[in-house]
């Protein structure tokens, strides 16, 4: 089963890839890059995750060995953060294209001169 | 290519990107297995400096350069969405005025749980971000918390609102001084996690009132002048 | 967390991500991401990752389905047409 569970993320990746090559529209390509980005933040946090141990936070209990790997939740943390505003980048590119072009369809926007 | 050749050619790549990473996952560790070497020693290192919040420890004081690394970066692509939504010269942006509607035009239940709802978001965005080295939470999370709280005065008044709460250069110059306190405080001073915080919360709230400002500017106010 | 919920959080997170591409306009889509940014937040809660659920779901739920409107609304507004699914102007 475990390394069954590591297949989840390789769907999530699949998945958005599919959507982005199968997309009619720029927006909705934005959106599924981001949902290809969303799966290395599962596949990071999965491979740090300890059975039956707590979260690397000690402000309440006792410091104890038994915690899930702080690095890769350090790792995705900023990530999550970061692909936001990227995103929002190419969301600003997709409205000048917009404006520019007339459409967001990627199909008719196959050359670099209207 | 046409969308069915595009849709074979992903068919295709798809199904070897999968067997190659069936491939990889055979010799990743169990999943929920106990080997962890590297979060151990971090581990042992955040109770060392007095940072209960081991994630926060790593981030602001044990890895601080890639912190400061992921910081640039997200300062560079709110300065570009900024850059690549400014106006042009064909463009005209209409007065924030002419978007006033009156205060019926909201429901009533919408516009007091914003006015209720904006205060508490604001302090909690604050502790979010002053209790990063104790508690989950830090720079990131409280940052985005307070740059989208503002806005709630955008859903309980309306845009002539937003615009007077948040004079954009007020927001840039913040952006800019708490960017540069970051880096100063990564190469020279190294380790004071609070600070850290303190410097990433203003830097990403400014980013992300700044960047909603330039979209909520696109899709309410510029329209081409021609 | 047992392992069943483990388990369970994943498989929603797959079928979620599914439902989001396959949402085609990007008005609906938003709403969807939304929705997966929830789902996204509660799987890391339950992989014990509480301040990256936090930045989940602060960033997944708000900020980028916000942005994502915004954007629909600027193009719209500019007369578009487009031969994206329902994006008559």
């Amino acid at each position: 089963m475990s390394h069954l569970a590591y297949l989840i993320p390789a769907w999530i990746l699949l998945v958005g890839v599919y959507g982005i090559v199968t997309s009619r529209n720029l927006v909705h390509a934005v959106v599924c890059l981001s949902v290809a980005q969303s799966a290395t933040y599962v596949l990071l946090l999965m491979i740090g995750y300890r059975r039956h141990a707590t979260a690397p936070v000690f402000s309440d209990v006792k410091p104890t060995g038994n915690v899930v790997d702080p690095v890769v939740q350090a790792l995705t943390l900023t990530d999550i953060v970061v692909g936001a505003t990227v995103t929002a980048l190419l969301l600003a590119l997709t409205v000048q294209v917009a404006k520019r072009r007339g459409t967001v369809d990627p199909d008719r926007l196959r050359s670099l001169e209207p | 290519m046409s969308p069915r050749g595009r849709l074979i050619v992903f068919l295709f790549g798809g199904a070897g990107l999968a067997v190659l990473f069936v491939l990889a996952t055979g010799h990743l560790p169990d999943f929920g297995g106990s080997w962890h070497p590297y979060g151990e020693r971090t581990v042992s290192n955040a109770l060392l400096r007095q940072t209960p919040n081991v994630v926060s420890s790593i981030n602001f004081d044990q890895r601080a350069f890639d912190t400061l690394g992921e910081e640039l970066i997200l300062m560079a692509s709110a300065l570009a969405a900024v850059v690549v939504l400014r106006g042009v010269r064909a463009e005209q942006e209409e007065d924030a005025g002419a978007h006033a509607y009156g205060p019926a035009e909201v429901f009533d239940a919408l516009r007091i749980t914003g006015y209720l709802l904006l205060p508490v978001t604001l302090v909690a965005g604050v502790y979010i971000v002053a209790h990063g080295y104790l508690s989950p939470g830090g720079g990131f999370q409280g940052g985005i918390v307070l740059g989208s709280a503002i806005h709630l005065i955008y859903l309980a008044g309306d845009y002539p609102a937003l615009a007077r709460v948040r004079p954009v250069p007020m927001f840039e110059s913040g952006e800019a001084v708490a960017a540069g306190v970051f880096v100063l405080l990564a190469v020279a001073v190294t380790g004071h996690v609070t600070a850290m915080n303190a410097a990433v919360g203003l830097e990403v709230g400014c980013a992300v009132v700044l960047v909603l400002a330039r979209f909520f500017d696109q899709a309410l106010l510029v329209r081409t002048s021609s | 967390m047992a392992d069943p919920v483990v388990v369970a959080a994943l498989l929603l997170t797959a079928f979620m991500a599914t439902a989001v591409v396959l949402t085609r306009d990007p008005a609906c889509q938003a709403i969807v991401l939304s929705a997966y940014g929830l789902v996204l937040g509660i799987l890391f809660v339950v992989l014990q990752a509480p301040d990256v659920a936090m930045s989940q779901a602060a960033v997944g739920t708000v900020v980028v389905p916000l942005i994502v409107i915004l954007a629909i609304h600027a193009i719209r507004r500019h007369h578009i047409r487009s031969s994206g699914d329902g994006d008559a102007p």
